[in-house]
């Protein structure tokens, strides 16, 4: 039951922007959530829409943009999505490897007016 | 007029910045502190008894145990000899860092050398939410399978030493090692990984030799 803290943080931190903006309401929110740090799903709207209510946020959409893991070898250079159940290079076999995305866990905007 | 505010702030900002304060106390007291983090039954709280039973009177230890509701694993590290103190998280999945910083409140940090905080048995959130321990150690077990690091990347990442339980049953059980340790190297390179048994005691020399090492080099001034 991670999604209530969760969800506070992100009312916290759109607040605290929206207040520095010194805007009157928060319309949508922007997230970033990588394929690898997926502790965030779609539930954390419903949880969204009683957190915020009365606060200039109440009402506001949640925005989630998914990013897929992306390796890349270091010995070959190959970049690919790797798959579930394997991660090593679908080339060479190498498992010298950089993950190039997946572990974005952030908050990119906000909407307000 | 909708108009975009940039904000490009990591989602659990808020408990980063009450971790980083953590941090800053046991820093101030000279506490090594540890989060161990694994599935329930891994086997955290039989690596605390094993590890208080051989340094016990030469390292101070207290525990921190993080449960959903009872105080099993806190009454075993007390048996065990710990200063223990018991975080009750009410059903949520996992600690957090102003649960850290009350169960911190708590404790005679002046007489505490290791503090090793027990995570709630969980592999997906304790990995998220940052406590302001020095390092995290995720116990891994021989019988929940060598797919562990491909389902469950961010906590793979996210760790500085490995403990991989159980081996007294790998002749019993499907267990891969060479795939699932390619998955931890890819995730995690280089990660300082004890196969050990908590039941046989295999094993388990080397990972102490290594705590005393991380203890030894933060000794108090």
């Amino acid at each position: 039951m991670h999604e209530l803290p969760v969800t506070e943080s992100i009312l916290e931190i759109a607040l605290r922007h929206a207040g520095e903006a010194r805007t009157k309401r928060i319309t949508d929110l922007y997230l970033v959530i990588g394929q690898l740090s997926s502790i965030v799903d779609d539930s954390i709207q419903f949880y969204w829409d009683i957190i915020a209510r009365d606060t200039i946020a109440e009402g506001a959409r949640l925005h989630f943009e998914r990013i897929l893991a992306r390796m890349k070898c270091q010995e070959c250079n190959l970049e690919y999505q790797p798959q579930d159940s394997e991660f090593a290079c679908p080339e060479c076999g190498s498992y010298s490897i950089q993950i190039v995305a997946g572990n974005e866990f952030y908050m990119d905007s906000i909407g307000v007016e | 007029m909708t108009q975009r505010v940039q904000v490009v702030e990591n989602i659990l900002s808020a408990n980063d910045r009450v971790a980083l304060e953590n941090r800053q106390t046991l820093d101030a007291a000279g506490v090594y502190a540890l989060n161990f983090m694994a599935s329930p039954g891994a086997g955290k709280t039989s690596l605390i008894e094993q590890t208080l039973r051989r340094i016990f009177g030469e390292i101070r230890i207290a525990v921190v145990d993080g449960d959903i509701a009872t105080s099993i694993d806190a009454n075993r590290a007390a048996a065990a000899g710990a200063l223990a103190v018991q975080i009750n998280t009410g059903g949520e999945c996992h600690l957090d860092a102003v649960m850290l910083k009350n169960a911190l409140a708590q404790i005679d940090l002046g007489g505490v050398d290791l503090l090793i905080v027990e995570n709630v048995g969980n592999l997906i959130c304790p990995a998220s939410f940052q406590l302001g321990t020095h390092q995290s150690v995720l116990i891994a077990s021989v019988p929940e399978g060598d797919d562990k690091a491909y389902k469950y990347p961010g906590m793979y990442q996210g760790v500085d030493a490995l403990v991989i339980n159980k081996i007294d049953l790998l002749p019993y059980v499907t267990f891969d090692m060479g795939y699932f340790r390619r998955g931890v190297e890819i995730l995690n390179p280089g990660l300082v990984t004890f196969p050990l048994s908590c039941k046989t005691g295999e094993g388990i020399e080397r990972w102490i030799a290594w705590l005393r090492k991380q203890v030894g080099s933060r000794k108090k001034a």
